[in-house]
């Protein structure tokens, strides 16, 4: 290893406008600061503080074990569910602190949604599947509005010609890509304003990844997306930020063009010429 | 999917600080709660009925592990019991002599009954302690005697030496009187002010006045109660009652066809009750006599209440002051041997040869499809496979421990086979393929290595199956291990035996009071063997436990 | 004698251990590398040959010699005794005999009887001897034959671990040898009952009074042995059971598996799971001594009679014992459903109630179900809280405060103290035990055939 100067934690708030730089012109979605993460007696993430922007993606990379996935699990508190699990620091969405005590993780949840790494749709119907974020918020009365919105988020997700005619077969009957689809269209279904997606395609062929790439990116339209990725030609693909995360750090984030061709960080240097990860 | 932005925004926005959204999230949060909820009622019913369980098993149990006891004097006269055959003395004459002395006075015809304070074995017990000591003959001895069943229960306090003389319908007729006033003290007696209307055509004036008075007197209660067709509601009268109508009849003979107030003294229990106390009757099982007595015996210091030792070195007795699990827990332990003995070696066996040297095919399947099933086969069917197969064919005597360990063998089988296989997949290859590489054969690692590292789990499973063959009743009930045994000096595998649970299925058919209380302490002697066994094979578990 | 035999079979197959081993060490003169096996093989080989044949031939021995000595003393006897006497009155006249050989007269036995008695007693003693002098004359022709092939180029560890292997397969045999049994002990008594009853009453008639006693003959008088109201007792009681252990084992694995504090579960499963360890007789004595009563107080209080064998106090009871089971297949089966259902459904906002009741509880559906078909199982086949605590008489109610019995309960209460196979009486037990078997065995094989269908979806 060579010499390297003590950690930074890149500098909070929202970065300075650049000229002729697309981030220039996004509103900021998420904000974390400072976040300290333990489970039990171990600490997992030391003070990671990182902005993530509406309609555009923000890719995590970072070596296995590294916190990436754990950061992402912070920002919809699905780390709650962990016994043990102790979280400090501050996260706000749209400017509100999540981790308030005010603040429902179930309505935070339906405002963040979560793709996960490997596809797990229920053992329901795929129509049930898709409905059940609805059916359990209550966002619609009649037969006729679920079946709008189940046929606009699979749409949405680039589904619904595979499987409309199907919507009654078990959702666990399709292929790994449609099943991840699947989740995608769940997760939309009840409108969020972040979808966060833990390494979700690293289950699935070189196709159906092309696909939900394809996807992620019109989906980015309207929403803020996070996610994290062991490939960094998909970070680099899909991406227009990119943070890298080492030893449960956050080492460096910038614009994604940057982190590739000319990081300031050493390590991060390695990381993307492979020389580690 | 280029469409999908013209779609926009799948659902309609909800607006989560809206009234009707807030209630929403209570209300889903109120159904988590009540989940929640219903998750702990059912623990808490579960957990409680066990606790109800134990608890009603215990207070009825507790009495049975001491013993009311007389310490008797007994003078060895040598003129009944002769010193070269102290077998066959007349002992019952010095029982009931020993009594005499203690309690003098007693009249000749209530002998046989003071007696009856006593064990009917007593006179067996002084012979059974002459009998071991000879010297004793022509002196005087103190033996701790048992007292008969109620006496004990008595002296417990398990039954009352007096019970209500009412029960709680009778008491409630009587109040439904009361508060309509109709109970007054007349002439120094508490009575009931009844109306009553001289039919003409029951009685006539006379004089003497005649006819059923009775009748009158209690056609007159029932007419305040009426709807209570119960035979007993005219008790509630004294029994000179009737009399009242006739003395009345005599003094105004005008009020023949009449409706007329007559005061009707009442009986003495309600009489009790009346005056605002509770009354009470002597116990059936008791004479005033024998309480009597049994005071004597109490004030001159001669009743003990010891320790049972007696329940658990007695075999059974038709006396439950008598009874013991001797032969039960004799019967228990020569079934266990038998069934260890046989499904130790041969369920390990099988185990190892399912396990590690029987080819993958159907034939083997089969057997792992048969014990698998052998395993939820209930156990009275086992029962039925020990009558016909043991018993009916091959002639093995009926009630033998030898057959119910058999049985209980077949059916703790599964369990041993099932958890050695475990306990042998629980040691990892690498133990195997080293021992093989240095050219061992099959069987070599198997007895050098595997089967060593295994015997902690095969242990605690064999340990768990004895315990479960510990509590089996039904197939033992259908080979008759279930006989009755008052002593255990020849017992035997090929001998008529019983059982603990056997015994428990026994004593809990029988009426006595005393076996109920004897069944629950049997009970709690066999759940403390299970309680032995399980952390036994739990620390078996812990000690040997091994992260590989 | 029989200790005494299989004692010094014991003890000879160890003196042959050690011989074997001697003599295997001295065939090479101690150079033990010339051998091809170490001399306790060996010594195993010799002790196998002696010790098991012998022991294997007692066995036998023991298994044929009651019914062979009854044979003879009934040929013994003089001609004509046995004529026209049923196996009832035989069986009687055979016990008679053995307990006059063993000393017990009550009644002054008659001529024949003792004769038979006096020969009974000489005969058992020459087949103990001969039993002794069989096998020990096996044991040393074991002995003899073993010894000789013991040489240096003699494979006696192949040869000692080959009748292991024997030895292992026969053991695991046993198990099928066991189902075999029981199913041919069930069929034959069983058919033989069908004789005598035709199947069609049996498994449709109304009316089920077996105490009253059919002599041969009489057997025509029909509808006494329609086992339909034994049979919907047995339901009706089963059925009061998982009506009390389904809700209660399902809402505490929910609780146990997903709310509980790990420290908590820790405690409360075993809890639940002493209950399955409760023998129950044991059971059985709680709902005479405590359920039975305690109902019949409410009952009056609230003006309802109920009986104190009521179908309602049995199965109740009986629903407390089979709560751990439901409870920790349901546990298994929930803790089964992998942990991304659970974050697929709180990612989505679920609250942990809809997680379980939308999710959890439609994904582990079938090992829930395979559990209660488990339970229904040993419902059906539970003996003893019945016994105890439902009733005799078969009436066909369905009504939980009245008294109705059960397959278990019939077989028992026909069966104790009765062994004499040969009146419907008893052979009904069989008929109703293979019925019994048959559905508790379906039952499991479906339940585990759901159960394990439903582990290879998540695997």
């Amino acid at each position: 290893m060579e010499a390297q100067p003590a950690v930074r934690v890149q500098a909070p708030a929202v970065p300075e406008p650049r000229e002729g730089q697309s981030v220039a012109r996004l509103e900021l979605k998420m904000a974390a600061r400072d976040v300290n993460l333990w489970y039990g007696e171990k600490q997992a993430l030391f003070g990671v503080s990182l902005d993530m922007f509406d309609s555009s993606v923000t890719a995590l990379i970072g070596p296995s074990g590294c916190g990436k996935s754990t950061f992402l699990r912070c920002l919809d508190r699905m780390n709650d569910v962990i016994d043990g699990c102790r979280v400090e620091g501050d996260i706000r969405l749209d400017g509100e602190d999540i981790y308030a005590p005010r603040v429902d993780p179930v309505q935070l949840r339906a405002r963040v949604g979560m793709v996960f790494q490997k596809p797990n749709p229920f053992p329901k119907s795929i129509f049930e599947n898709v409905a059940y974020g609805p059916r359990i918020h209550g966002l619609c009365k009649t037969k006729a509005e679920y079946a709008d919105v189940v046929e606009k988020s699979l749409t949405r997700a680039g589904l619904w010609d595979e499987v409309k005619d199907r919507l009654d077969e078990s959702g666990t009957g399709l292929s790994g890509g449609q099943q991840q689809r699947l989740c995608i269209a769940r997760a939309i279904s009840v409108n969020p304003e972040v979808l966060l997606m833990d390494e979700p395609c690293s289950a699935l062929d070189p196709i159906a990844t092309a696909k939900i790439e394809t996807l992620m990116d019109e989906l980015k339209k309207n929403l803020c997306i996070v996610i994290v990725t062991h490939s960094m030609q998909q970070a680099a693909r899909v991406s227009q930020r990119t943070a890298f995360f080492h030893l449960g750090k956050l080492v460096e984030v910038d614009e994604t063009s940057k982190i590739f061709t000319n990081p300031t960080d050493q390590r991060t240097q390695d990381y993307v010429t492979g020389r580690f990860g | 999917m280029s469409n999908a932005q013209a779609i926009g925004p799948t659902a309609p926005n909800l607006d989560w600080s809206s009234d009707q959204a807030q209630r929403r999230v209570r209300r889903r949060y109120a159904a988590d709660r009540r989940l929640q909820a219903y998750g702990i009622i059912a623990i808490a019913l579960a957990v409680g009925l066990l606790g109800v369980l134990i608890a009603s098993l215990i207070s009825t149990g507790f009495p049975a592990f001491i013993q009311t006891k007389v310490e008797l004097p007994i003078y060895i006269d040598p003129a009944q019991v002769d010193p070269q055959d102290p077998g066959s003395g007349k002992y019952r004459a010095l029982v009931r002599e020993a009594v005499d002395k203690v309690v003098p006075g007693i009249p000749e015809e209530q002998k046989r009954s003071i007696g009856k304070i006593l064990t009917s074995d007593a006179a067996y017990i002084v012979r059974d302690y002459v009998v071991d000591h000879p010297d004793v003959i022509g002196k005087t001895i103190t033996l701790p005697i048992a007292v008969s069943d109620p006496f004990d229960q008595l002296h417990k306090g398990v039954i009352p030496k007096e019970m209500d003389a009412l029960n709680w319908t009778q008491v409630g007729w009587f109040e439904r009187l009361d508060n309509r006033g109709l109970v007054v003290e007349h002439d120094g007696r508490m009575s009931l002010k009844l109306d009553v209307y001289v039919n003409p055509e029951i009685v006539e004036a006379g004089p003497p006045p005649s006819g059923n008075f009775a009748v009158l007197a209690q056609s007159s209660l029932k007419a305040y109660l009426p709807r209570i067709n119960d035979t007993s509601l005219v008790d509630m009268l004294a029994a000179e009652a009737p009399e009242v109508i006739g003395a009345r009849i005599a003094a105004e003979p005008d009020i023949i066809g009449k409706t007329v107030q007559m005061y009707f003294p009442l009986s003495p229990h309600y009489a009790v009750l009346a005056k605002g106390e509770t009354p009470k009757v002597l116990n059936p099982r008791f004479s005033q006599d024998q309480l009597a007595a049994l005071d004597i015996l109490d004030g001159k210091g001669l009743v003990r209440t010891p320790f049972n030792w007696e329940l658990f070195f007695n075999a059974d007795s038709r006396f439950p002051e008598r009874a013991g699990l001797a032969g039960a827990i004799t019967g228990s332990f020569y079934a266990l041997l038998v069934c260890f003995l046989l499904s130790f070696p041969i369920g390990i066996a099988a185990a190892v040869y399912l396990e590690e040297f029987a080819p993958k095919n159907r034939f083997t399947d089969l057997i792992e499809v048969n014990i698998n099933n052998l395993a939820a086969v209930p156990s009275v069917v086992f029962g039925l496979l020990g009558l016909a197969v043991f018993l009916g064919f091959f002639g093995l005597p009926r009630s033998a421990p030898l057959v119910g360990g058999m049985v209980l063998s077949l059916m703790t089988l599964p369990t041993i086979i099932i958890t050695t296989r475990a306990a042998l997949k629980a040691v990892p290859p690498s133990i195997r393929e080293a021992a093989l590489g240095v050219g061992a054969s099959k069987h070599q690692v198997m007895i050098h290595h595997v089967l060593p590292l295994a015997l902690p789990g095969i242990l605690t499973g064999t340990i768990i199956g004895m315990a479960q063959a510990l509590g089996e009743t039904a197939p033992l009930l259908l080979i008759g291990m279930n006989a009755f045994i008052p002593s255990i000096e020849n017992m035997g595998l090929l001998e008529p035996a019983t059982s603990l649970p056997t015994q428990i299925f026994s004593w809990a058919d029988s009426p006595e009071r005393g076996f109920v209380s004897r069944t629950s302490a049997a009970i709690l002697v066999l759940l403390g063997f299970l309680v032995i066994m399980n952390i036994v094979a739990i620390t078996l578990r812990q000690m040997f436990q091994r992260k590989w | 004698m029989l200790g005494y035999v299989l004692l010094l079979i014991t003890v000879l197959a160890v003196a042959s251990y050690f011989f074997g081993r001697k003599r295997a060490a001295a065939v090479v003169g101690g150079r033990q590398q010339e051998l091809h096996s170490r001399p306790s093989y060996h010594g195993a080989y010799v002790a196998a040959w002696v010790g098991l044949p012998s022991a294997f031939l007692v066995l036998i021995w023991l298994l044929l010699q009651g019914p062979v000595i009854d044979n003879l003393l009934l040929w013994s006897l003089p001609p004509g005794t046995v004529d026209g006497l049923t196996s009832g009155q035989i069986s009687l006249l055979l016990s008679e005999i053995k307990s006059v050989a063993a000393g017990n007269v009550f009644s002054e036995p008659s001529l024949a009887v003792q004769d038979a008695a006096a020969r009974y007693h000489s005969w058992q003693i020459i087949a103990r001897w001969a039993m002794a002098a069989v096998a020990l004359s096996i044991a040393l022709l074991g002995l003899f034959f073993a010894s000789r092939r013991i040489s240096p180029e003699f494979r006696a560890r192949h040869g000692a671990e080959h009748i292991l292997s024997g030895l292992m397969i026969a053991c695991s045999l046993i198990a099928i040898l066991t189902t075999l049994g029981i199913v041919l002990s069930l069929l034959i008594e069983a058919l033989r009952f069908f004789d005598r009853i035709p199947a069609l009453e049996f498994f449709f008639g109304l009316n089920w009074e077996p105490q009253i006693p059919i002599r041969e003959g009489q057997v025509t008088g029909g509808g006494a042995f329609g086992a339909i109201p034994v049979f919907t007792g047995t339901l009706l009681i089963a059925l009061i059971a998982m009506a009390v252990a389904t809700p209660i084992g399902l809402y505490s694995a929910i609780y146990l598996t997903e709310y509980a504090h790990p420290k908590v579960r820790a405690v409360i499963k075993p809890v639940l799971e002493l209950l399955a360890g409760i023998p129950t007789v044991v059971y059985g004595f709680f709902a005479v001594l405590t359920v039975a009563p305690a109902m019949r107080q409410f009952g009056d209080m609230i003006g309802v009679p109920i009986a104190p064998n009521s179908a309602l106090a049995a199965g109740g009871v009986m629903g407390i014992m089979i709560i751990p089971f439901i409870s920790s297949l349901s546990d298994d089966a929930i803790a089964a459903v992998p942990r991304a259902m659970r974050d697929g459904s709180y990612a989505m906002g679920a609250t942990k109630g809809e997680t379980i009741t939308k999710v959890l509880l439609p994904a582990a559906l079938p090992g829930i179900m395979g559990g209660i078909l488990l339970a229904v199982s040993r419902a059906i086949g539970e003996t003893m809280i019945v016994v105890m605590a439902a009733g005799i008489i078969a009436s066909l109610t369905a009504n939980p405060l009245e008294p109705v019995t059960t397959v278990t309960v019939q077989i028992v209460t026909l069966l104790i103290g009765d062994t004499e196979f040969d009146n419907p009486k008893t052979l009904a037990a069989f008929a109703l035990g293979l019925v019994l078997f048959l559905v508790t065995l379906a039952l499991n094989v479906l339940a585990l055939h759901i159960v394990r269908k439903y582990r290879e979806q998540y695997e």
